[in-house]
């Protein structure tokens, strides 16, 4: 027989008081799994929604000339030593060691075009299944019956948006169209639009070229509302620029990716490009997903720390009531640091139970809550070791370090006035 | 050379600011293989002596020696090893471990005795067949009878052979017939060598003894 089988015997005997110190800190751990589970899932979420929202990495062409601006970035104009980006480009960025992390890849190719051969424009060629994804919060303005008379061609009434599928109150969400969008197609920018009088339906003439104007996009307030947005290939072909790319726009998950590092992945497979991480985005979608974190840690510490106070409060009693014990084995022989040993082994084992048990009610509770606070996600709580291991060592180290004062009470028991106990 | 010294020891203990004295100059010789009884009324330090005599209460003046070791010089987890050594108590009451087994109990002593692991078992194994109780071993204490119990402090007490067994009126929660057991038991373990020094109410238990003697008021009588 060694000093555990006396713990362990002891937990058998006192079998309700040993579940209700298990108990009291599985509550404590179960809450923290739930809430670190369902953290990580809104994390998951919220970094998974926030991607989508726009680039956060801009790849344009390495000059010492720089003459066009795009959201804040300057673009390469005409300089003679500048290396355009070509069409290639994308599928070496699709072999950067974190290439699982890239979610939206937006090629541009941006050209000064002369609309209808009156007026000139900025003309901006992209992949519309990529742009419309990248940019979600586009609206198709709704046509203003008046319009018709003021602009001129013909309309052909292709764009219905009597639909309220995709609709807010303003007008239909672009990214509804984009599989409907064919390379004659055009979205205008409110801004431009409002300048040549452009209107839905009506075609363009671009170099010879036919367009159509498929819809006006609703005021952005950002440098879109100024470009003419058609289909790449066809504008690199009309602007005798076959291949050529003037920016390409980058929407990573940098939740679970430092996205600085995605910039120098980047900058090594185009040697030829200057690739910045656009810090803003960045830095909101971390502040985000901290904000979460700060608030399941706090709330956390406060259930570890009732947690940790019932084990105390129990221990304590435990101690109280086994005085006579405690006279006996130190009367028989038995060092301090014997008792000690007896108390806190059995703060071990209880840490340890309740680690398991707080592990997998924490991922059951979890499971049932997320549908409540994610529904329709699919987004599921997978068994985790490291948090499982993890779970465990915060049980194991809340229930020792509760249980050291009462192990040290009991070991300074004098043994004679414990003996008096008896 | 005796085993067991007293030289004037005396225990006071405070009680509302003054000095309670609860043994006075107490001088005491119990000779290896001896077999002593202490008697005397409620209060007359019977139990404080026993305290002090088990290592388990400094004593206020005087000095203990147990082969030649001046006890209370010892620091306090030497003196648990002294306990653990020279002492087997036989407490009032059994005081057994109600949720070890009956050969838990009696291998306590020897869970903290290194290099033991392997002999635990027959140690304890033979200590219950001394005391008659081999075919009770995996019971647990509230599965036996009074006697039954004693036996098992009795044998908790031997285990570890320690020379001197200190017993807290072993029979006192016996009846008659069933004490009378148990002292025969103590009687024969002390015929086989066995120090036993035993606190007692009852003359007739104190006839097993080779010598009483009689406290009154913290002095030892007579």
């Amino acid at each position: 027989m060694r000093l555990h089988n006396i713990s362990l015997n002891n937990l058998r005997r006192r079998g309700g008081k040993t579940a209700f110190l298990i108990i009291g800190l599985l509550i404590g751990i179960s809450t923290v799994v739930t809430l670190i589970a369902l953290t990580r899932a809104m994390e998951a979420d919220i970094g998974k929604k926030l991607d989508e929202l726009g680039a956060n990495i801009l790849i344009v062409p390495r000059s010492r000339d720089l003459a066009l601006n795009y959201g804040g970035m300057q673009l390469s104009g005409v300089a003679l030593d500048m290396r355009p980006l070509h069409q290639g480009d994308l599928a070496r960025i699709a072999t950067i060691k974190n290439s699982e992390n890239l979610s939206i890849v937006a090629p541009k190719l941006i050209a000064v075009a002369r609309i209808n051969k009156k007026e000139d424009a900025l003309l901006a060629g992209v992949l519309f299944s990529e742009e419309l994804r990248l940019k979600k919060w586009w609206k198709i303005a709704p046509a203003v019956p008046e319009m018709k008379t003021m602009t001129h061609g013909e309309g052909d009434g292709a764009m219905s948006h009597s639909s309220s599928e995709g609709n807010d109150g303003g007008g239909k969400r672009a990214y509804l169209i984009r599989d409907a969008l064919t390379e004659t197609d055009l979205l205008a920018g409110a801004a431009v639009a409002q300048h040549l009088r452009l209107r839905e339906g009506q075609e363009l003439d671009i170099r010879g070229q036919k367009f159509r104007v498929r819809g006006i996009l609703e005021e952005t307030g950002s440098q879109d509302d100024t470009l003419i947005f058609a289909d790449l290939n066809r504008v690199q072909k009309v602007m005798g620029k076959p291949g050529e790319l003037s920016l390409i726009e980058v929407a990573a998950f940098c939740n679970t990716c430092p996205i600085e590092d995605m910039v120098k992945q980047i900058s090594a497979v185009l040697p030829g490009a200057k690739v910045t991480a656009v810090k803003q985005a960045v830095e909101s979608r971390l502040e985000t997903v901290r904000h979460f974190k700060r608030f399941s840690l706090g709330i956390s510490a406060v259930v570890l720390l009732i947690g940790s106070l019932i084990v105390f409060t129990t221990m304590m009693a435990s101690v109280n009531e086994r005085t006579r014990e405690i006279g006996i084995f130190r009367a028989i022989g038995f060092r301090k640091v014997h008792v000690v040993r007896i108390i806190l082994l059995e703060a071990l084992v209880v840490g340890f139970l309740a680690g398991v048990f707080g592990y997998l009610a924490g991922v059951g509770m979890s499971r049932l809550t997320l549908p409540v606070f994610l529904p329709g996600q699919g987004i599921a709580v997978r068994w985790d070791a490291g948090m499982a291991l993890g779970a465990i060592a915060i049980s194991i180290t809340l229930g020792l370090l509760a249980s050291i004062y009462p192990a040290l009470r009991a070991a300074r028991l004098d043994p004679a006035e414990s003996l008096r106990a008896i | 050379m005796s085993l067991i010294k007293l030289n004037a020891v005396s225990k006071y203990y405070e009680s509302a600011g003054e000095n309670v004295p609860a043994l006075k100059d107490v001088d005491l010789k119990v000779e290896a293989g001896g077999f002593v009884a202490i008697m005397g009324p409620s209060g007359s330090g019977k139990s404080t002596l026993l305290n002090i005599l088990g290592g388990l209460s400094h004593p206020s003046a005087g000095e203990f020696i147990v082969d030649g070791i001046s006890i209370y010089g010892l620091k306090s987890e030497k003196l648990a090893d002294f306990r653990r050594e020279y002492i087997g108590f036989v407490f009032q009451a059994f005081q057994l471990i109600p949720y070890l087994t009956v050969m838990e109990n009696v291998m306590l002593p020897l869970t903290i005795i290194r290099g033991l692991n392997g002999r635990q078992k027959e140690l304890a194994a033979q200590v219950l067949d001394k005391v008659g109780l081999a075919s009770k071993a995996r019971r647990l204490p509230n599965q036996l009878s009074g006697g039954e119990q004693e036996r098992v402090a009795i044998a908790r007490a031997l285990v570890n052979n320690p020379p001197i067994i200190l017993a807290d009126e072993p029979t006192g929660n016996l009846d008659s017939n069933t004490g009378n057991e148990i002292m025969a038991l103590l009687e024969k373990l002390n015929a086989d060598g066995q120090t036993i020094i035993m606190v007692t109410h009852n003359p007739e238990n104190a006839a097993f003894a080779r010598g009483t003697i009689y406290l009154k008021d913290g002095r030892i009588q007579g």
